[in-house]
């Protein structure tokens, strides 16, 4: 009782406080991976929510992305972190929803704006909350330099045999390297690499779900297939791939040195600053002309509030308007190749990024196989698939070796798989 | 007067040591014995509780875990290995040398030599990443300009090479390290024994390896010993070339990523604190063992001469 009444009057105290300094100046602090978008967001979303809600101040602080989830993790166990989170799919930020450091958002208003499968990325497994407003997805696909596709006189690829076709094309032709990749840094192989093409082999949704349903093993031709196509990239990806970071392919590609780039669409905006030349974008080559084409259209990044925020309700009032279309509309022109999840149609100006989003109406959209339940054992699913996607592009490891590692793996843990 | 008067408690030592007691206090040996704690610990739906040793049971005995750690445990004596045989012999040479009176520039020298030490690792692992790089790297075009150009490999990026270079560029960066003891040590010894020698006829190499070296080895054990341990809790080098993952396929992972893939994550992988406090605990451990190997089976036989 007494001390209920003693922190009534200490909340009554700054409340008044508060209200006679400034009229409830709320100042939200934006815990972020996204480093590069710093400028966006000081010089084009923040002004443009504070235009609106002049009592609330927005402060984005983004730290390196292979650090934040460690100093994100660190921080909310110390109590200093943001107000605002952005919010990792899946494991990461469900574990930060179990262990309450997530307010749950299923009620806001603003959720009624996104699809279950937008949701997916951030909801509990039975779906029952959600604790982070879905704020863009990432489409993958391949980025082509136009000029060298002439020059060589290659059209665009549509099928396996023809993708294959073209990067032997660049190798005779000898001007170009067929396609800039390396392995050096390990996760574009799996996600450039066996994320981009798999979804069709093993049918987008369909295979994932049957996987996680233990319907369908990774020893299956369907998850084995993407490996027998990686095993053949090993010969067009240029002298001493083994030591290539993914900064260098990014250069190599973009001083126009490279035919095909395995792409994510977040390359589009440095990608559109750094060429001079004209890009084009495909989306993965499917077996047979005519067949259904599957894409990874993956759900990356969404926001949510820190559940010992001070201020939630300007939290929530932040929240939902990055769940607007105002802000979505903002936010995928600033930053074309993050795409909204939200339902509410947005134009897009940037071509490439025109493309991309193009493939949401031809194909079959899905996320990568790897990063819904998963990965949550030992060995982790997404960091083998890593490892067993840079041996098989280097041939270290046979496509049916790596396909019967990963199973017995994943089987180590999983019940379903058991 | 002759009363057995009790000697006055003496404060000020109690003063003095006191900053020093308790910073290291807080920022080492709490930690550590914290760190040691945790390894006893698991977490469990939300709640930590004492599991005894079952942690170290599932990293010694688990073929998931275990086959990790033995293979960082062999990378790292690999690393070891490559210091002792390399960065210290030649920073002996160097010290011999530079020691020689005959020697022009040796400050010089001896600035240029140790300032890599004092450069950042992150720096000292991108400009090698850079210096090797297949594509913009000089080291390919340095090759090709004597005709050795076949001798080049993508080194950072191949199983068979890549810890191997990382060890020869850490040695890059610390041979100045046991180069500056040795030069100590080496000044140390006074003329007069080098004089008598010579009058015995010991002169110039013969004058190194049976005066001076015997003289400088103590310092030489703890050169060793400061190698091993560094090196064993190396971790920053590998981290800023080859990432957490410590590619191609873990051949340059030592216990330091190791357990900083754990202890904090990495991509989708969650962090486990506890069980990277067991594989902390455990590099502790064989810290603890190679320093008391050094200290009990090598540093008590080796003499001290008094001058």
């Amino acid at each position: 009782m007494k001390t209920n009444t003693l922190k009534g009057v200490l909340l009554a105290a700054t409340l008044l406080g508060a209200s006679a300094a400034t009229a409830q100046q709320a100042e939200l602090t934006i815990e972020s991976w996204r480093n590069d978008d710093l400028a966006i967001w000081q010089d084009k979303i923040i002004p443009a929510f504070e235009a609106e809600h002049p009592d609330i101040k927005v402060k984005f602080t983004p730290s390196a992305p292979a650090e934040y989830n460690a100093v994100l993790n660190s921080k909310l166990d110390a109590g200093s972190a943001g107000d605002i989170i952005t919010c990792r799919p899946f494991d990461a930020s469900l574990a930060l929803y179990e262990a309450g450091h997530l307010a749950d958002l299923s009620g806001m208003q603003g959720m009624s704006n996104f699809s279950d499968v937008a949701k997916s990325g951030w909801s509990t497994d039975d779906g029952s909350a959600t604790y982070c407003v879905p704020m863009a997805s990432v489409i993958h696909g391949f980025i082509y330099n136009k000029d060298a596709f002439e020059e060589v006189g290659v059209a665009v690829p549509q099928t396996e045999e023809e993708f294959f076709a073209a990067l032997e094309a660049f190798k005779e032709d000898g001007n170009y390297i067929p396609m800039a990749m390396g392995t050096n840094d390990q996760w574009e192989a799996a996600t450039m690499g066996y994320n981009n093409i798999g979804p069709n082999y093993w049918k987008g949704e369909e295979g994932r779900n049957a996987l996680i349903a233990g319907e369908q093993k990774l020893t299956d031709e369907g998850w084995v297939a993407p490996y027998r196509q990686l095993a053949k990239w090993g010969d067009y990806m240029g002298d001493g791939y083994e030591a290539q970071t993914y900064p260098d392919s990014q250069n190599i590609f973009t001083l126009g040195r490279a035919a095909i780039y395995p792409a994510g669409s977040w390359e589009i905006s440095g990608f559109n600053a750094q060429a001079d030349f004209e890009m084009g974008a495909f989306n993965p080559p499917v077996q047979n002309a005519g067949d259904t084409c599957y894409i990874s259209d993956h759900t990356d990044i969404g926001i949510g509030m820190n559940a010992a925020t001070d201020s939630p309700e300007a939290a929530k009032t932040f929240l939902n308007w990055v769940a607007s279309s105002e802000f979505s509309t903002i936010f995928a022109n600033a930053l074309p190749g993050f795409f909204p999840l939200s339902n509410a149609a947005v134009e897009l100006e940037d071509p490439l990024a025109q493309e991309f989003i193009s493939w949401r109406d031809t194909c079959e959209s899905s996320i990568r196989s790897t990063y819904q339940i998963l990965s949550r054992g030992t060995p982790n699913l997404e960091n083998e698939t890593w490892n067993a996607s840079v041996a098989v592009i280097k041939g270290d490891e046979s496509p049916e070796d790596a396909g019967k590692r990963l199973q017995d793996g994943l089987a180590s843990w999983y019940a379903p798989q058991q | 007067m002759a009363a057995p008067s009790k000697q006055k408690t003496r404060w000020h030592i109690v003063v003095f040591l006191a900053p020093a007691v308790l910073v290291y206090t807080a920022v080492m040996i709490y930690p550590l014995f914290n760190t040691l704690r945790l390894s006893l610990y698991s977490e469990i739906d939300q709640e930590r509780i004492w599991v005894g040793l079952q942690n170290f049971r599932t990293l010694f005995g688990d073929a998931i875990w275990s086959e990790q750690f033995w293979n960082a445990l062999a990378n790292n004596g690999w690393f070891f290995l490559i210091h002792m045989l390399v960065q210290n012999p030649i920073g002996i040479a160097l010290a011999a040398i530079l020691s020689s009176p005959r020697l022009r520039f040796s400050a010089f020298y001896r600035s240029a030599i140790f300032i890599p030490t004092i450069l950042s690792f992150v720096i000292v692992g991108f400009a090698w990443k850079l210096i090797l790089s297949p594509i913009w790297g000089i080291a390919p075009g340095m090759l090709d300009a004597i005709g050795l150009k076949f001798l080049y490999q993508p080194w950072l990026g191949k199983e068979e090479y890549a810890l191997t270079t990382l060890s020869l560029v850490s040695v890059w960066q610390y041979v100045g390290i046991p180069m500056m003891l040795i030069y100590a040590a080496l000044l140390s010894i006074p003329d007069e024994i080098l004089e008598a020698g010579e009058c015995d006829g010991i002169t110039g190499m013969a004058a190194f390896w049976k005066i001076k070296l015997p003289l400088i080895l103590p310092s030489i054990g703890i050169i060793s010993v400061l190698t091993f341990v560094a090196n064993f809790n190396a971790f920053d080098l590998i981290y800023a070339a080859q990432g957490a993952l410590a590619g191609p396929d873990f051949s340059t992972d030592i216990l330091g990523t190791f357990m900083y893939r754990t202890f904090f994550g990495f991509q989708l992988q969650l962090g486990d604190p506890h069980m990277g406090s067991t594989i902390a605990s455990a590099m502790f451990g064989i810290i603890l063992i190679g320093v008391c190997i050094y200290l009990f089976g090598i540093q008590r036989r080796l003499r001290n001469y008094q001058f």
